[in-house]
């Protein structure tokens, strides 16, 4: 049976294009309606290849104020947690106080409960506070909940470092500081930047708690849900596609950069 | 004389205690300046832990380091010319063999570091793989880097927290060898802490030998393996026989005891007991210096010598020599290394045999001590 045995040889092969056919399919999608020129208010049926929107990227109102408002957010969220995210992680790994147990189970809290009801018990702590609804509020509130993931990354890559090497750099001539930037920060910054990015992606597209606390801001996640009802403009795959490929970008200059300082150093 | 003492370790009254725990009784010690000094002991003999004080990476409970003339006790790791080469290496993983060097001559603000770590790179014959990272390297290379990163920064005294535990045998040897040459060139005092017996005695110009938070006994390599002054020593550098005896008479310059009917005769010098006439005493043998005979021969075997008689319980052959294990009235399981130069056929398990050695070979330990304290049983446990 030549057809069975070339299945059997080429399994792994064929259900790895399946699996990323199936990741990739929706991006697809995204990419090719950013062409369309739909009839009508909705962009959910294919009519003729234009590039009128991608000309246009702003011709919607209030749809860029909106992606601004996410970005802002999202760069000091990711600013906020990250820095918070690695003090905590390293307290919890190197020194042990009282309360230690209860913050590692707390601190996945926000990661296990229904995104709904934390929004929905966060709206009512904000409301008692007599907080202003908006910019932070949501922002506050995206800090919260990418904590634990950034805590969650740096915390693995810490427990995992030899603490003899910081005994040696103290034994080398670095103060406490030297030793911290020096020897600590470097070792820990892969699990510091997975965190970080963890974060950007997780606040830029939250839905649920950003709607329950942004009072009148609309940020993007926000727009697109919005817009929705009355009508998708095309701009929505143009920004999201742009989003894609800056991403994927990222991850190509980073793998390029990694391969070409491997090559020097060997 | 006008000789640098600078080098000099003086270790007073130091000791460490974590909580209800003693990991280093108080102890004295003096290391001097460009000598190659072994501490040795089972783990957890608080050898590690005197290392670390010194390093200052652990605070005395008592005591104080002094370097030279200088008093260190309470200066941090990074203000002591002292340097560590550890256990692990402990090499920086994201920094190259060049910067992993370069690390404490940067932090000392040393703008050229090019030369002088190209040069030391040179030493340890890692020229070429400057520009690799840790990881790239073998453990006998990396073992090199983290001694030339120690050795770059010139200190008064080098630290070696068993640095050669992670290599192969061969490797081990090989390493060895390497440091002391190293040692020779550079003149620097090395502090070496080791469990391994034959790498404190090959390496180092003195011993101290370490159990329970305590030094047991401090000397020469040959002067500890010659003449141990209690059981641990005995036991733990090499093997020795200990052979329960009661004193028979002290004459002098000798003692004369009595084993199982037999009478030995040992210098009085090399018994740290007190050793009153009627009172209990070990006698202790070393394996190699004990010659065999078969029963027939036993006229032959010269007068003036310790003679014990008994029967081969196990022979076995390795080589250079064969180890027998045999049974006397006196002790039992006593152990006799022979070399392989005649072999006499007659010698087998089974056979009368007698054992004779020269009485300067023999020394005496306090009966009071436990018998196989430092034997390999104990050391595993």
């Amino acid at each position: 049976m030549p057809v069975v045995n070339w299945l059997k040889r080429h399994l792994v092969v064929i259900a790895g294009l399946f699996t990323l056919a199936y990741l990739l399919l929706p991006n697809v999608i995204v990419t090719v309606f950013s062409f369309n020129k739909p009839k009508g208010r909705f962009n959910y049926q294919w009519q003729r290849f234009s590039l009128d929107a991608w000309k246009k990227p702003c011709g919607v109102a209030d749809m860029c104020g909106s992606l601004s408002i996410s970005l802002q957010i999202a760069v000091w969220a990711t600013l906020g947690a990250t820095v918070l995210g690695t003090m905590i992680a390293f307290a919890l790994v190197r020194y042990r106080f009282r309360a230690r147990g209860a913050i590692n189970s707390l601190i996945f809290l926000p990661m296990a409960m229904p995104e709904v009801v934390m929004a929905a018990s966060l709206l009512t702590l904000f409301l008692n506070l007599g907080a202003q609804l908006g910019f932070w509020t949501i922002l506050i509130a995206h800090i919260m909940f990418c904590l634990s993931f950034v805590v969650t990354a740096v915390k693995a890559r810490v427990m995992s470092m030899d603490p003899r090497l910081e005994e040696a750099a103290r034994d080398l001539y670095a103060g406490p500081v030297q030793t911290f930037l020096r020897v600590t920060l470097p070792i820990a910054a892969p699990g510091i930047a997975a965190g970080a990015l963890l974060s950007f992606a997780l606040s830029f597209d939250d839905f649920i708690i950003t709607n329950f606390n942004a009072g009148s801001t609309v940020t993007f996640p926000m727009f697109v849900w919005g817009s929705a009802q009355r009508g998708t403009p095309v701009q929505i795959n143009v920004i999201g596609t742009a989003m894609f490929l800056l991403a994927v970008l990222f991850v190509l200059v980073s793998m390029l950069i990694t391969n070409r300082r491997n090559h020097q150093k060997a | 004389m006008t000789t640098d003492n600078s080098g000099d370790v003086r270790l007073s009254g130091i000791g460490k205690t974590y909580g209800a725990f003693t990991a280093v009784h108080p102890l004295d010690l003096t290391v001097p300046q460009g000598s190659f000094f072994a501490l040795l002991g089972a783990s957890g003999c608080g050898k590690t832990t005197t290392l670390r004080m010194i390093a200052g990476l652990e605070q005395p409970t008592s005591g104080t380091v002094r370097l030279g003339d200088q008093d260190v006790t309470h200066l941090p790791p990074y203000k002591r010319p002292v340097n560590t080469v550890f256990q692990s290496y402990a090499l920086f993983p994201h920094l190259d063999i060049f910067e992993n060097v370069a690390f404490g001559l940067r932090r000392r603000g040393i703008k050229s570091v090019k030369k002088q770590v190209e040069e030391m790179l040179e030493l340890v014959q890692l020229g070429e793989q400057a520009r690799k990272k840790p990881h790239q390297l073998s453990g006998g290379q990396q073992q090199r880097v983290a001694v030339a990163r120690a050795l770059i920064n010139h200190p008064k005294v080098l630290l070696l927290d068993e640095p050669l535990g992670a290599l192969d045998l061969k490797l081990r040897r090989q390493m060895q060898l390497e440091l002391k040459r190293i040692q020779t060139e550079v003149g620097i005092t090395f502090i070496h802490v080791t469990h391994d017996q034959e790498e404190a005695m090959t390496m180092a110009d003195t011993v101290a030998v370490m159990n329970g938070g305590r030094v047991e006994q401090l000397g020469a390599p040959t002067d500890l393996y010659e003449n141990p002054k209690t059981t641990f020593v005995a036991n733990f550098l090499g093997t020795s026989n200990l052979i329960e005896a009661e004193v028979d008479t002290k004459d002098g310059a000798d003692v004369v005891v009595k084993a199982g009917g037999d009478k030995l005769v040992l210098p009085a010098a090399r018994c740290s007991a007190p050793a009153p006439a009627g009172g209990k005493v070990l006698v202790g043998i070393r394996p190699e210096k004990i010659a065999l005979a078969h029963a027939d021969d036993a006229g032959a075997v010269p007068q003036g010598r310790n003679r014990l008689t008994g029967k081969i319980a196990d022979a076995s052959f390795i080589g250079v020599s064969t180890q027998y294990v045999i049974d006397s009235p006196a002790c039992a399981g006593l152990s006799v290394y022979v070399q392989n130069v005649e072999r006499d056929a007659r010698l087998v398990p089974g056979a009368d045999v007698v054992l004779h050695w020269s009485p300067a070979h023999t020394f005496g330990l306090d009966a009071a001590q436990a018998i196989d304290a430092g034997t390999g049983e104990e050391v595993a446990a």
